[in-house]
């Protein structure tokens, strides 16, 4: 006969509460409330109009202009390509619809700083095999195209975050109850009016948060920019960031006009998020539900093969010559040499990865780096958004809005951050150590880990880890038994999700590195800075092969789960 | 024989929403005590509250002589402690674990030996019929052999009390039927307490030892026996509740009982309270008998509807309707096939006097 055990379980619920708020105050909210303070207060008094002379300087206003004309550009350019892209794929009748679809996925592989690496050696004015070949086969004595500029950073940008929007978009369009627009046909309207009244304004909020998102991607974008404007001096947020924090070595001015720029990026990635939730929500029209329908589709006809070979021709032009640049570039033993035969060889991969110091460090402490903070934040993403999801307790809301935080908080806005927080000024240094580049690691990828944690929490309902509690099992032992194997699906792609990322990450470890903590984007970046271009491309082809390797294991594992 | 669950003055509330508010049970040992409502009163609520999965904002909650919640003393034992077998709406299986690792689970957490946990979680699967189907996951049964393996797995620790939620409602009409029958065998079997809650009032005359009814506010209208609710409601919201009603509009007039508008006595024992004026005959639509001629009201057959197996027919009596359903072929034999207009005779089997007062507020329900 089982009796009633007295005495009381208090705390248990408390302590998981506390310890969560505790991850996300040390990890997030600390770093970023530094930035605020240092951007507001000097010598511990508040001072508004210093943060507004900071503001107005020359050279930050026109970071500020930058920022904001690229990404401006780059929205709209990604708008205008991704929605075309997922009409194309979800609602004609394109051969090979579904392998398109997947293609039209790849960008996202390719980290943009190795695309930008590739289009400069593409189409710098002087020597890229683009501009020459042009320049020598047509005897032209001026470029065709400069890459160096507002519109090539754009275009640049474009080529990778577009994917963006095209998965939005596929997905509302996919969602969409297609005996809407069969009723407003069935009225008399023709295919345009139906696109114009019914299908555009159905779809129209899936396209904004879309292009709000890239909005925000590309505001606190580092590496393009970082790749191809410095050199002719354009400069956006998190490139000044970084300059400022790298050649005053951390002096108290540069200090300020970091934290005053972060302040605004910060600032400005709050109202983004917001706007896109405001747009979302508005936008939850009942009638696209969640079932799928078979949608109806345009009968392309004639331009079916062209429009076919046009999507081919994009995805060559803005992967495969890219990826081929660098695999290419990455064989000969000088840049500039032509990409024939006989200059090609493995010698450089053989180099970096077997004898090349600072390649074979910047690519154990990519993948140790990644796979900790992977670990790290998979575990504590998933009891943050335990407490968040499940956890009936008092003082959730103020978990719940620090578990917005990591959304909102850019990848240079973290960096300085955990320089501010970590560097000594608080009794632990970990400047110039990789300790301090797992940390901010952990802070920017936190983000993913609660989305996908969430996202896999949601699914388990909540009577199943009550009916074990009623069948004698503690809280600890229900989680241990019942919620962590549930979620584990979950879990295996928070894992994956921030360990790809880590893998090539730039933004952050760029502004954290020192001469031994070197990650592979840092490298990337370095080595090419030096104008050791050919030892640069060669690792950025290591890095591809290594993505790719990762992306095929993540598909391999989701594909298990969902069997 | 004492309550082995007492809930005492117990009121909770989410947020601004009034649930339970002094609320009063007591569940006796060994029986099997149905708590019946309409959906949304509470009643998962409740189960809830003495399951431990949450916490009454005021009063006690005893189990066993056993004190498991009081807001007074802010005493609390959490559902692990409380010795509960449980059984939810949605079944609630683990769907990582095995037909038997289900079953399982409570003697594990119990730390009994192995080898009894075997010969206990094999003896379990025989009684709810699930034999050979040990090794299966839940996502390769049935949605009835998913409520049985969460039966097995609220009885196999043996505890004093067994919660069900609504277990029936996720399956079909038929798999209802035959689980209601073997949830009241199980209970028998192990002469285990029962603590069930549902909006079906056919299952709860099926199983029930007792029934106590609430409404929509939480509160309990009235306990008793199945055929005490049935036969005897206190009042009109259960009359309602309990199924298809009748309601004939009465005004009290010199001691005289007349039927709507008209002048027609009622042909059934007057109710005794003369403060009343207004008055609502309540009964069954299989509480009419209708005829020809003879002692009754007189009535106009308003609709007539051939269903097959009945005739079902709307009637007016001086301005208030009544409807009633009689077997097709006994109106065959005995001259009942009244077609639209027709005048016909209603007399009562069982009526049920309530005061009109009531009715609005019922219906406002």
């Amino acid at each position: 006969m089982s009796t009633i055990k007295k005495d009381s379980g208090f705390g248990v619920a408390q302590i998981i509460l506390l310890i969560s708020i505790a991850i996300l105050v040390i990890f997030v909210a600390w770093p970023v409330l530094l930035i605020l303070f240092n951007a507001f207060f000097v010598d511990g008094n508040f001072n508004s109009t210093d943060f507004y002379n900071v503001l107005t300087e020359p050279e930050t206003f026109q970071a500020l202009k930058n920022s904001l004309i690229i990404a401006s550009m780059t929205t709209i350019g990604s708008t205008i390509v991704g929605t075309f892209f997922a009409w194309l794929v979800t609602r004609t009748d394109l051969p090979y619809k579904t392998f398109m679809k997947s293609l039209f996925l790849v960008p996202f592989m390719l980290p943009s700083f190795i695309g930008a690496l590739a289009w400069k050696m593409l189409l710098s004015p002087n020597s890229g095999y683009i501009n020459t070949f042009f320049m020598e086969t047509f005897g032209l004595s001026e470029p065709v195209f400069d890459i160096y500029t507002y519109y090539g950073i754009s275009a640049v940008e474009v080529m990778y975050l577009f994917p963006f929007v095209f998965i939005q978009v596929c997905g509302a369009l996919e969602r969409m109850d297609p005996t809407l627009e069969e009723s407003a046909r069935i009225s008399g309207a023709g295919l345009f009016t139906i696109t114009r009244k019914i299908t555009i304004p159905l779809v129209l909020p899936s396209i904004m948060s879309g292009a709000l998102l890239i909005m925000l991607y590309s505001m606190a974008h580092f590496g393009t920019v970082a790749v191809l404007g410095i050199e002719q001096g354009i400069y956006n947020i998190p490139t000044l960031i970084y300059e400022k924090i790298h050649q005053s070595g951390g002096s108290f001015d540069s200090i300020r006009t970091g934290t005053v720029l972060a302040t605004v990026l910060v600032v400005t990635a709050a109202m983004i998020i917001w706007a896109q939730q405001k747009v979302l929500s508005r936008g939850h029209y009942q009638i696209i539900g969640g079932k799928s329908f078979r949608p109806m589709e345009l009968k392309l006809r004639g331009l079916r093969y062209p429009l076919l070979f046009f999507c081919l021709a994009y995805i060559g032009f803005t992967i495969l010559l890219p990826t081929a640049v660098i695999f290419l570039v990455g064989g000969v033993s000088t840049y500039g040499l032509p990409l024939t035969w006989e200059n090609l060889s493995l010698d450089n991969y053989k180099y970096i990865l077997f004898e090349y110091e600072v390649t074979k460090d910047a690519i154990f402490n990519s993948v140790t780096l990644g796979l900790a903070a992977a670990v790290i934040t998979m575990f504590a993403g998933v009891m943050i958004s335990y407490v968040i999801v499940k956890m009936k307790v008092r003082g959730k809301g103020i978990l719940e809005f620090l578990g917005m935080l990591p959304f909102s908080v850019p990848g240079s806005v973290i960096a300085l951050g955990v320089i501010l927080a970590w560097s000594g000024k608080f009794g632990i240094n970990l400047y110039n150590t990789v300790w301090i580049i797992l940390v901010a690691y952990i802070a920017r990828y936190m983000a993913f880990s609660l989305k996908a944690n969430s996202a896999a929490l949601e699914q388990v309902h909540d009577s199943l880890m009550e009916a074990s509690r009623s069948c004698g099992a503690t809280m600890w032992q229900s989680l241990k038994d019942i919620v962590i194997p549930l979620v584990r699906p979950g879990m295996i792609s928070a894992f994956f999700l921030i360990f790809l990322p880590a893998l090539r990450e730039l933004t952050v470890s760029i502004m954290l590195y020192a001469p031994t903590t070197r990650t592979i984007g840092v490298a990337i970046y370095t080595l090419n800075e030096d104008g050791e271009t050919v030892m640069s491309t060669a690792l950025a082809g290591i890095a591809l092969i290594l993505i790719v390797i990762g992306q095929m294991l993540i598909n391999h594992f989701t594909k298990k789960v969902s069997e | 024989m004492e309550d082995i669950i007492k809930v005492e003055g117990v009121a909770k509330a989410y947020g601004k929403h009034q649930v339970h508010k002094g609320l009063d049970l007591g569940i006796k040992k060994g029986e099997c005590f149905t708590l019946l409502g309409p959906s949304g009163c509470g009643k998962t609520v409740l189960i809830r509250l003495i399951a431990g999965h949450e916490v009454p904002d005021e009063g006690r909650i005893i189990i066993d002589n056993t004190t498991v919640a009081d807001s007074a003393s802010g005493e609390y034992i959490p559902p692990e402690r409380r010795g509960l077998g449980i059984v939810f709406q949605d079944y609630a299986v683990w769907p990582h674990m095995t037909v038997y690792d289900n079953i399982a689970y409570p003697l594990k957490m119990e730390k009994r030996p192995k080898d009894e946990i075997d010969k206990l979680v094999m003896k379990m699967i025989d009684i709810v019929g699930m034999k050979g189907l040990d090794k299966r996951l839940p996502s390769e049964l049935s949605g009835g052999q998913q409520q049985r393996v969460a039966l097995a797995r609220a009885l196999v620790a043996d505890p004093s009390v067994m919660l069900l939620d609504e277990p029936l409602s996720n399956l079909d009409a038929n798999l209802r039927e035959e689980m209601r029958f073997e949830i009241k065998a199980l209970q028998r079997q192990f002469g285990i307490t029962v603590m069930y809650v549902t909006h079906d009032q056919e299952v709860a005359l099926a199983i029930s030892d007792r029934i106590a009814i609430m409404d929509n506010e939480g509160h309990i209208r009235q306990i008793g026996t199945p055929y005490e609710i049935f036969e005897q409601p206190a009042d009109l919201f259960i009359f309602k509740f309990m199924g298809i009603a009748n309601f004939l509009g009465v005004r009290a007039e010199n001691g005289r009982f007349l039927v709507g508008t008209g002048n027609q006595e009622v042909p059934w024992e007057k109710p005794q309270d003369a403060a009343i004026t207004n008055w609502v005959a309540a009964f069954r639509p299989s509480d009419v008998a209708i005829s020809r001629d003879g002692e009754g009201l007189r009535g106009i057959i308003k609709r007539a509807n051939f269903l097959g197996a009945t005739m079902d027919y709307m009637i007016e009596i001086d301005g208030e309707h009544l409807r009633t359903e009689i077997v097709t072929h006994e109106a065959i034999s005995e001259n009942l096939m009244f077609k639209e207009g027709e005048e016909c005779v209603v007399n009562f089997r069982a009526l049920h006097w309530f005061d009109a007062a009531q009715l609005k507020e019922v219906e406002e329900l």
